[in-house]
């Protein structure tokens, strides 16, 4: 091995070191988690719903979205495991975890679906312009005039909650559950919690509403299995669950407790700060080339004259 | 090798319209049509992609493909160019236009898949650096531009003192030739910023490329999601470099019927035997920490297709070990395509077969006109390589008839 190449896989070495250089675990303390102090919440509560899709209307209605297209007193599309979609921000899912009442009939759990407004969210980090934004409310919102539909953010999203409008040639939007921004702005109520009948839906200040549904849980072992979905996963969400039924039994996933944009953002942030990887890279290669390879930057001409001169024809 | 000097680049100035190019233009053509198709009707009329699904064969082979075979421009620029290594001059230029190509349709195909293609440049507006992509957006923006200076110079050494502007544009000749005169000057001073420029924007996006699917690591297969992901594919690209210059070059000096350059090819892919041996080493000592090999013979078709990725790249690294093997034209040739398919099925892997969203109803499989403007897009990249290396002075290989005529 001649003296170039040594030093070319020295340089290599180098090459990776400085793009290695974002290490998890150093990454894993530096990085502060992002969510906003004291965002709104809500809890539903899956031992109340009855699956009447009221929600969903009321969703539909305060969006401007046209109603939905399964008629609500179709009891079938209960079982169809719908996502959210672009004509649906939410939708109501019937699952069966095993379990009988007293007539040995199986016992139906119905499960609400939505963006979930992680509190520190995948798809706001991702976000190639910032079209998604977590708000100090707690909402996660898209302004469609920073998209550029690059669809990353649907990538990214654990829960699989973003919508895309595919069948729009030109200005396709990203559509999803807003938290009813500007209603809980003006100190209203989601339009999804407003018209529940069960009032299974509780609307209000996340940590408050932490507070009171663990002494809910604590007052009734019997109806409520001890967890509250969505306080730890993904480093907690705005939208949480209780249930009596286990929640891998309903759908959920089962999801690491830190946020999901750790990783990455401790790479970039550890590359990038003050962009002292790359510039250490542009002046140890620059140092290679005026070491090795100077006529390069001098232009001496001599130098230059070395090189092979041939085959010098018009080519016309 | 240095005993006979290099030819300097030239162009070709052979007949353009071949019956092969005549092929390629058609592809082109039909591509074109679902383009405007999917200009019409929107994504979902010519794509496969859904919710679940949002990145497809796009951005899987148009996309992170595209950039890390493009590879071969900054690692060719590096060896020639930082590392002093003139002997490798004559691939630079190929290399450097595969390159340009290359980008030149990411951007292209890019803007396809995404659903606001006029919007494209806001990211120029709206910085958010949290995010992955942007950062990858940013360094492939302004490493295509790099690019194309790199380029100038052999478009200025094609034009310089024989500007002939037709008719009536005449009168212009002076100025444009002045114009030359002194873009070739500022080059040759400037040159060197942008080739370092070129590989630290290389190494910054190829490596954020292999940062992009670790925000979703509830959904990526556990053979693939690594912290070491972006130095994997920084690893890779690099790797990939010299066998695709040794894959184009093949193909172009066979088609061209030029010499076949392996008293280059050859030496370059001594580099390589080390490069790859990296990745290699990387790969399954990360699989090994991990205990990801668990997985490896569960019959899925996640690790079958890991599996085929690992023998692309494990079997052509021990080819390239034999001398023997890798001083023979065919040999080296298979070894080198062998790699460069190895690298595009883990670039595919990673996107679209690792990639299992938990709630997906379906699988996803491209659609027909999904590949249809793939290999529009491929066919393109031929086809302007082709235009560009008969007009312009960029490969430097000997014709077989001029080798004929005076053996060497
Ligand atoms: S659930 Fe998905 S879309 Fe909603 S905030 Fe979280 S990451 Fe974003
Ligand atoms: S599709 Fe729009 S909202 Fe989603 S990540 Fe891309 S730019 Fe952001
Ligand atoms: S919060 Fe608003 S947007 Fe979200 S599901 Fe409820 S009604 Fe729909």
């Amino acid at each position: 091995m001649n003296i170039s190449r040594r030093r070319f896989l020295g340089v290599a070495g180098a090459m990776i070191t400085a793009s290695a250089a974002g290490n998890p675990k150093h990454a894993f303390a530096t990085r502060k988690p992002k969510a906003p102090p004291n965002p709104y919440g809500c809890v539903v509560d899956l031992t109340a719903c009855v699956g009447c899709r009221t929600c969903e209307q009321a969703c539909n209605r305060v969006n401007h979205l046209p109603p939905p297209k399964e008629r609500l007193d179709d009891r079938t599309v209960l079982d169809q495991k719908r996502r959210p979609s672009t004509g649906a921000f939410t939708v109501i899912n019937r699952y069966y975890s095993g379990r009988h009442d007293q007539q040995n009939q199986l016992v139906p759990t119905y499960v609400k679906v939505q963006c979930m407004h992680c509190q520190d969210p995948a798809c706001a980090s991702a976000c190639i312009t910032g079209a998604l934004h977590k708000q100090e409310n707690g909402a996660v919102t898209y302004d469609k005039s920073k998209c550029v539909g690059c669809r990353y953010c649907l990538v990214a999203c654990p829960f699989q909650i973003p919508a895309y409008e595919y069948f729009d040639p030109l200005s396709p939007r990203v559509r999803k559950c807003t938290f009813c921004y500007d209603r809980i702005s003006q100190d209203g109520r989601p339009g999804c919690a407003a018209a529940c009948p069960m009032e299974a839906i509780t609307f209000g200040n996340r940590k408050m509403l932490l507070e009171v549904t663990r002494r809910k849980i604590a007052a009734n072992p019997m109806r409520y299995i001890n967890k509250i979905y969505g306080e730890f996963e993904v480093g907690g969400t705005s939208w949480m669950y209780i249930s009596k039924e286990p929640f891998e039994k309903l759908g959920f996933l089962t999801l690491p407790h830190y946020p999901m944009p750790h990783l990455t953002e401790t790479i970039q942030h550890t590359i990038f700060s003050y962009m002292w990887a790359p510039i250490t890279l542009f002046t140890i290669l620059a140092g290679v080339m005026w070491k090795i390879n100077p006529e390069q930057i001098n232009h001496d001409p001599e130098l230059h004259a070395q090189q092979p001169q041939h085959a010098q024809e018009e080519y016309v | 090798m240095s005993s006979h000097p290099h030819p300097k680049p030239a162009p070709l100035g052979i007949r353009f319209w071949t019956p092969g190019a005549l092929v390629l233009f058609a592809v082109m053509l039909m591509g074109f049509c679902f383009i405007i198709a999917r200009y019409l009707g929107g994504l979902a009329v010519v794509s496969n992609l859904d919710n679940q699904h949002p990145w497809g064969l796009w951005i899987g082979i148009d996309v992170a493909t595209g950039v890390a075979l493009a590879a071969g421009g900054f690692t060719t620029a590096a060896i020639a160019h930082i590392f002093g290594r003139h002997q490798y001059e004559a691939v630079t230029r190929p290399a450097l236009l595969t390159a340009t190509l290359g980008y030149t349709f990411v951007a292209i195909g890019l803007a396809i898949d995404v659903g606001r293609s006029w919007a494209l440049p806001k990211p120029i507006m709206f910085w958010q650096g949290n995010s992955v992509l942007f950062e990858v957006a940013m360094c492939v923006v302004v490493y295509t531009h790099v690019l194309y200076i790199e380029f100038m110079p052999i478009v200025v050494e094609r034009f310089r003192g024989r500007v002939n502007l037709p008719g009536p544009f005449a009168i212009l000749n002076d100025r444009v030739e002045r114009l030359l005169e002194l873009a070739d000057s500022i080059l040759d001073k400037v040159m060197w910023v942008f080739i370092i420029a070129g590989v630290v924007l290389s190494c910054m996006h190829q490596s954020g490329l292999g940062s992009l699917m670790l925000i979703a690591p509830t959904k990526l297969h556990p053979l693939w999601y690594t912290p070491i992901l972006p130095l994997l594919f920084l690893t890779s690209a690099i790797a990939a470099g010299y066998p695709m210059v040794v894959f184009e070059t093949t193909v172009a000096t066979a088609s061209f019927k030029r010499a076949d350059e392996m008293e280059v090819l050859a030496p370059l892919t001594g580099v390589t035997k080390y490069l790859l041996g990296i990745y290699i080493a990387l790969k399954i000592g990360d699989m090994m920490v991990r205990g990801t090999y668990v997985y490896l013979f569960d019959g899925s078709i996640e690790s079958r297709s890991f599996i085929v990725e690992m023998l692309a790249m494990i079997v052509p690294w021990f080819m390239l070990m034999s001398q023997r093997l890798r001083s023979k034209r065919h040999t080296l040739f298979v070894a080198c395509t062998t790699i460069v398919l190895g690298i595009a099925l883990n670039r595919c892997n990673v996107f679209l077969i690792g990639f299992n969203p938990p709630y997906a109803a379906k699988s996803y499989f491209p659609s027909i006109s999904e590949m249809a403007i793939t290999a529009c897009l491929l066919c393109s990249i031929t086809f302007l390589y082709r235009l560009a290396v008969t007009y312009l002075p960029v490969l430097s290989a000997p014709s077989l008839e001029s080798l004929e005529k005076e053996p060497s």
